[in-house]
């Protein structure tokens, strides 16, 4: 399994805090992008967003990044701390 | 507990002292002669537009891991000291202090560097997100170009 978390205007664009996903069929971030994408029209328009960014167990990565079972995958928009 | 394992970190709701952060900077530290410090705080206005609160979010987790790597960094670029960053998340006010920044060093130029390499980086890499509101409504603020070039400067 994947636990899947979402953040900020993401969080609140999707009406979803977290979930959890088969890891079968997903190598990489970009494939789980996918997947949650083809959900319903509202989040492919939500993964459609190029800013997106994307965190594997709390490290920034890019959508060439593999993914395991176990792993925490993040979602939110570009950060605006400080 | 995550501030355990972060001592140099403290993310809470709680606002902040200058003065004790100060006196935990310098305390059995007379080695370093330069102590800098940073506070940021909320504005009264964002891009023409008056404010009236903030809220803050984060990731719990990453967060104090991606603050952890930056102060890393600064270390490994600077010759400093100690390091002590504090950021607010919750509803804050105008006026309000939301993160501080502190470095020693034994002189003044590792300290400023470093602090402000410190702040530009937590700028555009850790998971804080801000929602503004004014007169016109609640919105999630975007990420400003300038953060990123200031990042990238180092």
């Amino acid at each position: 399994m994947i636990k899947v978390v979402f953040f900020a205007a993401l969080r609140e664009q999707l009406n979803c805090n977290e979930l959890s996903l088969s890891s079968e069929n997903i190598t990489t971030v970009a494939d789980l992008k996918a997947q949650l994408a083809s959900t319903d029209e509202k989040w492919q328009q939500v993964f459609e967003n190029t800013s997106l960014l994307s965190a594997i167990n709390h490290d920034m990565v890019d959508s060439e990044q593999l993914i395991k079972s176990g792993d925490e995958v993040a979602f939110f928009p570009p950060v605006t701390g400080g | 507990m995550i501030d355990n394992i972060y001592p140099e970190i403290s993310i809470q709701t709680a606002d902040f002292s200058l003065a004790d952060e100060v006196a935990l900077l310098e305390e059995n530290n007379a080695i370093d002669g330069a102590v800098v410090t940073f506070t940021g705080r909320v504005r009264n206005q964002n891009e023409g537009k008056e404010v009236t609160s903030l809220t803050l979010e984060h990731y719990p987790g990453m967060t104090e891991k991606s603050l952890a790597k930056i102060i890393q960094t600064a270390k490994e670029r600077w010759r400093i000291g100690r390091v002590k960053v504090i950021h607010r998340v919750g509803e804050l006010y105008i006026g309000d202090q939301i993160v501080f920044v502190g470095v020693t060093s034994k002189h003044r130029q590792d300290a400023f560097a470093a602090n402000e390499f410190i702040m530009d980086y937590l700028k555009v890499q850790a998971p804080f997100w801000k929602k503004e509101a004014n007169k016109d409504g609640i919105n999630w603020l975007d990420a400003k170009v300038s953060d990123e070039n200031k990042a990238a400067k180092w």
